[in-house]
């Protein structure tokens, strides 16, 4: 195999899985190793550059960086790197003297936003501080889009929102609210170096099933339900709720419904409990809050008497795997379930919607109604139109949202300094040794043994009485502290270098992971299978090292490396070293164009 | 030294053995030798070997002297029995555990310095006794504690770090032991673990005075050019005779070999071990011509390893002595205290 080079930024980001995962590229153990340091304003801050929504994110984010967390391949569970934010959120203190300024100078390129949720808000906060005249419009009465109008305030609590959506409003950014844009065609004539859509996937699918009309009065869309409770227009549900639907927005609706009436409240999902969309903590802060998840079970009818909704009707079914592996949901037989109940919450998936945008402006769709949208630039097939968030590719979540308008930011400075918007910018990476004396190491190895902290939660009484009050309560410094303990400082990075090493076999014998082995060369396949503890997950690459006397190659499995350090600590010559590689993203500004 | 914990976190798919010990379980606390030492690559060989033969950690002790060789019982096994005796005196005491009690296995740990200097004496002696033990030397070749002089092992000729050459003779332990009468006598390098971790088997299988001779570079004082035992010096000069697999009578025999290039010794236990045969006509169970062997290649400045003699059928020091089956421990009142008839039968065997 040929050695490892090290000098291609993606090889040491991939070690980095928290990171590699986020779609923003947020450096995560840099800033859980300041949150242990009880330097909140400093960790805040590192966030807010890459993901922008610290405060908001820390509470709601989908979190993909926890399943990719490396100790959730060493133990249990994987460090709670989303609720260890918001603590450096809550305990930042006033960090606006950190905020960029307002630009001196206009630049004289003006931007439109549709839609001020986050993707746009994104697109805002990395234009306006390089002299951008940017304008973001909605149709609400206050920017923040579906992280005001969706989520339930007991998660994320208003004034987490106003704050965050602040920092951006002060940049000198303009908000016109209050205003739906009815016509692309209108907008894209007023003039507008570009303009990006950040409309998000506004409608809710319906359930075309018997007795859907007649009983209407009491089903409700699940996210119009959510905006409808956000906005002050609903406070009130029948005692009896069904939620239909398994994912998320599922999830904010049954446990919205338990705060404003609901008293027997049910989710019904067609698919088996472990298929469901929603994210396993969602699904187990329902079911604390006393919410039975029922599953295999199809809707078949609304019942109504008088006009009223009674109750509904549910064909049992089973999962059956064809030769294929495709499931199929295969009725049982048994007889069909009724289940009375006075409100129906229907949430059963979210769909684009484009109806204020002309087919003939030179914006091409494809068949299921999404823009055809570049990936890396965000550019629809319009040379000065870009999507991001969920209006570019369907429903996704907040951090994507926010990935895509770095990347649609970028495109928008390159196109308006005259550049080719295809051509990226490489991310800024550093790579610098943590060794500071024989055996002192600038970053604490010593691997915590504890077992992931719970974030304690107000008593159910009083978090179930009002829809306001956010059931959370986050951890404290000490929670945090061993928490932040338990992270595994992927980033400070295992470098060797081969011509230095004398193949002594100390860092061999002292890997608590048996993650190195020096052998002769092969093909990667069959390598994997004979290290000294065999690589068994291909999503993680083998370092390889060259360079050795014997003609042996160094081949270390980064699956499951602890990054203690011992095989640096261990070593004669210095041929292993501890190196701390930090990547940051590219933002819009003179650093991204060419 | 080290100061960070090793953690207590293992690879998620260790092994375990038939203990259902995985081989972390065999291990000590962290070596507090030099970084790179070649001792801390024999303690990790003999973690292995104690893990591959299933061997319940109580029922082995551990047995030093002094040196930084015999500092490293406390980096293995740390479940299992320890003595640190005196300098050189570990033969003695081992001799008298084992006499005490025969139902253990004895891991003699020594250097080059508490073997071939101040204990050459009582290195001579547990070995023409057959006492049934590993004797493991980590052969340096320099005193390490004592900041790097010549031991009674390094070679005539050979460079110190400072520059001063050696010109007394070197002591080959193998040689002595061959000469004393070891049934299991062996040579191996910290380096390969491949080679060591099966001949450390054996050797614990072998039931009477095996000797391993593993030379071990010193990274801090012999690790240099000009030194015959350093990493580069012996992996240019090693030159094995054979390759070794042992093989536990319950397990099944699946690698294959081409015709003509193995040899299966069994042992009394039932085990076999299996020598790839790496030099043609090497005979490791002909004593004298293994003898001349050695002689005539360390002429050629060549450092012969491998499985040098075996002794498929050894008698031990029980044997020899015709000594009760059972540990002394185990013994109870009536065999102890036979009474006076029987005091009365010795002493009329004697008159």
């Amino acid at each position: 195999m040929t050695p490892t080079d090290i000098r291609n930024p993606d090889y040491f980001h991939k070690v980095v899985d928290c990171q590699w995962a986020c779609p923003a590229h947020t450096p995560v153990p840099e800033y859980i190793r300041l949150i242990a340091a009880g330097r909140y304003a400093d960790a805040y801050m590192i966030n807010w550059k890459s993901n922008v929504f610290p405060g908001i994110l820390g509470r709601t984010c989908d979190r993909p960086c926890e399943p990719a967390c490396r100790r959730g391949r060493v133990e249990k569970e994987p460090v709670a790197i989303c609720r260890l934010k918001r603590v450096a959120a809550d305990n930042k203190g006033d960090v606006r003297a950190r905020m960029p300024h307002r630009p001196a100078a206009r630049n004289g390129k003006r931007i439109a936003c549709v839609g001020a949720g986050p993707a746009s808000l994104t697109v805002a906060r990395d234009l306006a501080p390089l002299g951008y005249e940017v304008v973001v419009f909605d149709s609400d009465r206050k920017a923040g889009g579906m992280i005001r109008s969706q989520i339930p305030r007991f998660r994320l609590p208003e004034e987490i929102i106003d704050e965050e959506v602040g920092y951006i409003a002060d940049l000198g950014i303009e908000l016109r609210l209050g205003k739906r844009i009815d016509s692309l065609a209108a907008l894209l004539a007023e003039g507008w170096d570009a303009v990006f859509v950040g409309s998000g996937a506004p409608r809710g699918r319906d359930l075309d099933i018997p007795g859907r009309k007649e009983a209407a009065a009491n089903i409700h869309i699940g996210i119009d339900w959510l905006a409808n409770v956000a906005f002050g227009h609903v406070d009130r549900i029948g005692k009896r709720v069904i939620v239909l639907g398994g994912g998320n927005t599922a999830m904010d609706c049954c446990r919205s419904s338990r705060r404003l009436g609901g008293e027997d409240v049910k989710v019904v999902v067609r698919s088996g409990f472990e298929e469901m969309k929603a994210s396993p903590w969602e699904k187990e802060d329902a079911m604390h809050e006393g919410i039975p998840i029922l599953n295999y079970l199809v809707p078949k009818e609304f019942l109504h008497e008088n006009g009223r909704l009674t109750g509904m009707v549910f064909e049992k079914v089973a999962a059956k795997y064809d030769e294929k592996g495709r499931r199929q949901l295969v009725p049982t037989g048994e007889p069909d379930v009724r289940l009375p109940c006075d409100d129906v919450l229907v949430a059963i998936g979210q769909e684009n919607a484009f109806p204020w945008i002309e087919r003939d402006i030179g914006i091409e769709f494809d068949r299921w109604g999404l823009p055809k949208v570049d990936p890396k630039t965000m550019r629809s097939t319009h040379p000065k139109v870009f999507f991001g968030g969920d209006a570019a590719f369907g429903p996704k979540n907040i951090i994507w949202a926010v990935a895509h308008g770095h990347e649609a930011a970028v495109s928008i400075d390159k196109l308006c300094s005259g550049e080719d918007i295809s051509e990226r910018p490489a991310p800024g990476v550093t790579l610098v040794s943590q060794k500071m004396g024989i055996h002192e190491w600038s970053y604490d190895n010593d691997v915590s043994h504890e077992e992931r902290r719970r974030v304690p939660l107000r008593p159910l009484d009083v978090a179930l009485k009002d829809i306001r009050t956010e059931v959370e309560l986050g951890f404290d410094a000490k929670l945090a502290y061993e928490e932040a303990q338990r992270c595994l400082n992927c980033d400070v990075q295992t470098v060797f270098t081969g011509k230095l090493c004398i193949e002594c076999d100390a860092c061999v014998d002292i890997c608590p992971m048996d993650c190195i082995t020096f052998t002769h060369d092969g093909e990667e396949e069959e390598l994997r299978k004979r290290l000294k503890a065999p690589a068994w997950n291909p999503t993680q690459d083998l370092y390889i090292g060259g360079d050795l006397k014997t003609g042996r190659i160094m081949v270390k499995d980064e699956d499951v490396c602890l990054h203690c350090g011992l095989c640096a600590e261990r070593c004669p010559t210095g041929a292993w070293d501890m190196q701390k590689f930090f990547l940051e993203m590219t933002h819009a500004g003179a650093a991204c164009r060419s | 030294m080290t100061y960070i914990a090793k953690p207590k976190f293992h690879h998620p798919k260790l092994p375990t053995n038939k203990l259902g010990y995985t081989r972390r379980d065999y291990e000590g606390s962290v070596s507090t030798l030099c970084a790179g030492c070649g001792h801390d690559s024999i303690s990790a060989a003999i973690i292995e070997a104690c893990f591959a033969l299933d061997l319940p950690p109580h029922r082995i002790a551990k047995l030093s002297g002094i040196g930084c060789s015999s500092k490293t019982p406390t980096y293995f096994l740390g479940h299992s029995h320890g003595f640190n005796s005196v300098h050189g005196r570990m033969p003695s005491v081992l001799t008298g555990a084992n006499m005490a009690n025969r139902d253990l296995i004895y891991l003699g740990v020594s250097g080059d310095g508490d073997s071939a200097s101040i204990g050459l004496g009582q290195f001579a002696h547990c070995l023409r006794r057959g006492v049934n033990m590993v004797y493991i030397v980590e052969n340096n070749g320099v005193y390490g504690l004592t900041k790097g002089q010549f031991s009674a092992t390094a070679d005539r000729g050979s460079k110190s770090k400072r520059g001063a050459v050696n010109t007394d003779a070197p002591i080959d332990l193998v040689g002595l032991a061959l000469q004393l009468g070891a049934t299991f006598v062996a040579r191996s390098f910290s380096g390969d673990k491949a080679q060591l971790v099966p001949l450390i088997e054996a050797a614990i299988l072998h039931k009477g005075a095996a000797f391993i001779d593993v030379i071990s570079p010193c990274v801090a004082f012999n690790n240099h050019p000009g030194s015959t035992k350093s990493f580069d010096y012996v992996r240019e000069h090693n030159e094995a005779v054979n390759r070794l697999d042992v093989m536990i009578p319950r397990e099944p025999i699946t690698a294959e070999y081409a015709p003509g290039t193995v040899r299966e010794v069994a042992q009394h236990d039932g085990s076999i071990i299996r020598l790839r045969k790496l030099a043609e006509d090497y005979d490791p169970t002909d004593r004298l011509r293994a003898m001349a062997y050695l002689a005539e290649r360390q002429a050629a400045g060549e450092l012969v390893t491998g499985l040098l003699y075996l002794d498929p059928e050894p008698r031990d020091l029980h044997n020899y002595l015709n000594t009760v089956e059972k540990p002394l421990n185990a013994l109870g009142d009536a065999e102890l205290v036979p009474g006076s008839a029987a005091l009365a039968e010795v002493n009329a065997a004697l008159r």
